[in-house]
């Protein structure tokens, strides 16, 4: 996806910026979403990403800029006459309706006659997998239930961009991941725009077609998951996406020669005998394993470096038991690594 | 200790026991009865004193009350209860004062839950922490002092020439108030003397009892339940009516209990302000008082009692506490 992107443009930031007092939640957005994508907005809590998807909704208005929905300005409508649907963090199901009430809520507020209504509901009610519980007070229901009646209850009314705030925080592992694959497929199947917040980088590279990367208010990296792993443009994105090596410039300068730093993965270093030869597509530095970490499917090496780089190197457990790779503590190695894979960026 | 054990077996804590730690591990290892020792004292005041009391009078109005002498024989009868209810010689008429407490109260009621449920969402939903604290402050103040100054000083506040005429005045809203006190049924000559005035007054008094459990309700609602139903394309008054009501209503609800059965049971403010013309408190403490008429006393408090029973039955039956 490049910048003349021939598809339609369903969310489009100008100049947005979003101010609390003195702090500046968010700080000069510019960003276009595009329309059917699932866009990501990833970043620690505190980074402005939750404020973008509130003035997406409504909840807030930006302090100046413009945002468009599909070529509209509704940085002054209300939230009630956008047409886009959240699912929220706290899934925010009304209590004293039951489930079915709840995912007709949207429907009723637009006076869907009747039929309509109850055929849309128990449509929905199928497509979330919860036709039996229909009658059930959102109290009586399981975590992972009430997400999927919170995802129903926005997608009932078939908007046109859909918001998720966080909405697989409060589970666990195995069911976020079950839920992960299955939102997903959601996406795909009704070809609705959905935008998710997550601080969860994993959760972001999994589902997303393209993601930002937000930091202190403002957007450091847009592109695909594989764009923002490989090619990371700054050490932030680097280092929050995934895990990286950051070297410093005057460390770089060391290894390359050049006195610009650079993020290099950890998965992407090999560990070889001390006196085995470097290649000339490759760096390869002397040094010792300064600890171990035994991870079950790969081993985490810590290496000090003869220059003073330490760097943190990943190795599948192809062959090696844990008392092989115990063993390697304080044993001398050199790390070797491809020289395309050094990653420059700023600082 | 004995000496030539110098190494102690067990720890020694456990080896002294005194009488307290025994009873604290007794306790301990029997809970239930731990409980039962915590519940006694109120069980005894919420038993005896109050049910007990409450049987009594209910025992009371069954007794007969003997006119030529003045005496209450303690003797199975309904006399009073058809004294209570049919007897038209009686002056004041009992049912006009039923009527006319039960009127007063739904008034004071409702004119409380309109007037505290716009203050108490602001409470909840917009003030900030210092405004929220003066606003506590603000609905508390009141019963700092004694309901019987405020009452007095209520009744010179509304009296003919006294500070609300004269603010009215000022503000040119004199026509307003000869159109109020006009009315027939609730006008009079002045404010103090005037079920208006009776009205406003209560409506006074009572109003933390109103404002506290509405407020208490609403900050119970999460805002997210207004902002997911303005998301779904709900407008304030559509979002008012089906998320933020019926959410806060079992607040309304334990609010106007407060703010009914305080009316229906008071005796005070009818005395003081208004029109002389009795209340049910004012007629059961001339009735148990002047009259020494207890079983009738009796019956015209079991009345209230019997009001709030249905009132609480009704409110249960709209799923005022399916909420809760």
């Amino acid at each position: 996806m490049t910048e003349s992107d021939p598809r339609q443009v369903a969310i489009r930031f100008t100049n947005v910026a979003r101010h609390f007092g003195n702090v500046k939640a968010v700080d000069h957005v510019s960003l276009d979403i595009y329309d059917g994508e699932f866009f990501s907005l990833l970043g620690p809590s505190g980074s402005g990403k939750t404020t973008c998807l509130r003035m997406i909704a409504g909840f807030e208005s930006p302090s100046s800029g413009s945002i468009q929905l599909y070529g509209e300005e509704v940085s002054t409508m209300p939230p009630y006459e956008r047409d886009v649907n959240t699912v929220f963090q706290d899934y925010a199901l009304f209590p004293h309706m039951n489930v079915q009430k709840n995912i007709a809520y949207g429907l009723m507020v637009k006076r869907v006659p009747r039929k309509d209504r109850e055929r849309r509901v128990s449509e929905i009610l199928d497509m979330v997998q919860l036709t039996a519980l229909g009658k059930r007070k959102p109290s009586q229901l399981s975590g992972g239930q009430r997400q999927r009646v919170a995802l129903a209850r926005a997608l009932v009314n078939h908007p046109r961009v859909l918001l998720l705030d966080e909405p697989l925080g409060a589970l666990d592992l195995k069911l976020r991941q079950q839920m992960q694959i299955e939102l997903k497929a959601i996406q795909q199947r009704v070809g609705i725009t959905f935008i998710y917040v997550t601080h969860d980088q994993e959760e972001a590279l999994t589902m997303s077609d393209r993601l930002a990367v937000f930091n202190h208010g403002k957007i450091e990296q847009v592109g695909t998951p594989a764009e923002v792993y490989e090619r990371p443009l700054t050490s932030f994105v680097a280092s929050f996406v995934g895990v990286s090596n950051f070297v410093e410039s005057n460390l770089a300068y060391k290894v390359t020669g050049e006195s610009k730093s650079f993020t290099l993965r950890p998965e992407k270093i090999r560990l070889t005998t001390p006196d085995a030869s470097i290649p000339a597509d490759c760096y390869g530095l002397n040094g010792t394993i300064r600890d171990v970490i035994y991870l079950g499917m790969y081993t985490r090496y810590l290496v000090d470096t003869e220059v003073g780089i330490d760097l943190t190197v990943v190795v599948q457990n192809l062959e090696s038991t844990s008392s092989e790779v115990f063993a390697a503590r304080k044993r001398p190695v050199k790390v070797l690594w491809q020289k395309a894979h050094n990653r420059v960026v700023e600082e | 200790m004995s000496t030539d054990s110098p190494v102690p077996t067990t720890n020694p804590s456990l080896q002294s026991k005194s009488p307290i730690r025994l009873i604290s591990n007794f306790l301990y290892r029997h809970s239930c009865l731990a409980t039962g020792l915590l519940l006694l004292l109120p069980m005894l005041w919420l038993v005896v004193v109050y049910l007990g009391s409450l049987g009594a009078m209910l025992v009371q109005s069954f007794y007969t009350y003997d006119r030529f002498t003045g005496q209450v024989i303690e003797e199975f009868s309904l006399d009073a209860y058809k004294e209570a209810f049919t007897d038209p010689d009686l002056s004041p008429p009992n049912k006009d004062v039923i009527k006319r407490t039960v009127r007063m109260a739904t008034a004071v009621t409702i004119g409380a839950a309109i007037l505290a449920f716009p203050l108490s969402y602001y409470m909840a939903r917009y003030a900030g922490p210092k405004m929220k604290g003066v606003l506590y402050l603000g609905v508390m103040l009141p019963l700092w002092s004694s309901y019987l100054v405020r009452v007095y000083a209520w009744k010179l506040i509304l009296a003919k020439d006294g500070v609300m005429t004269w603010f009215l005045e000022k503000m040119g809203l004199m026509p307003a108030l000869d159109w109020l006190l006009e009315i027939e049924g609730i006008g009079g000559n002045s404010l103090s003397t005037s079920y208006i005035g009776v009205f406003l007054v209560f409506l006074y008094v009572w109003m933390p009892y109103m404002v506290l459990p509405i407020n208490a309700a609403l900050e119970r609602v999460p805002k997210s339940l207004t902002e997911a139903s303005s998301d779904l394309g709900a407008r304030p008054w559509y979002t008012f009516l089906r998320v933020i009501l019926p959410l806060s209503f079992p607040g309304v609800v334990a609010g106007s209990i407060f703010t009914f059965s305080l009316t229906l049971g008071d005796y005070i403010i009818p005395s003081v302000i208004g029109t002389s013309s009795y209340f049910l408190g004012a007629l059961v403490f001339t009735q148990r008082g002047t009259v020494g008429n207890w079983p009738l006393a009796a019956v015209l408090t079991v009345v209230p009692v019997v009001i709030m029973m249905v009132y609480l039955s009704v409110a249960k039956r709209l799923g005022a506490f399916d909420a809760l």
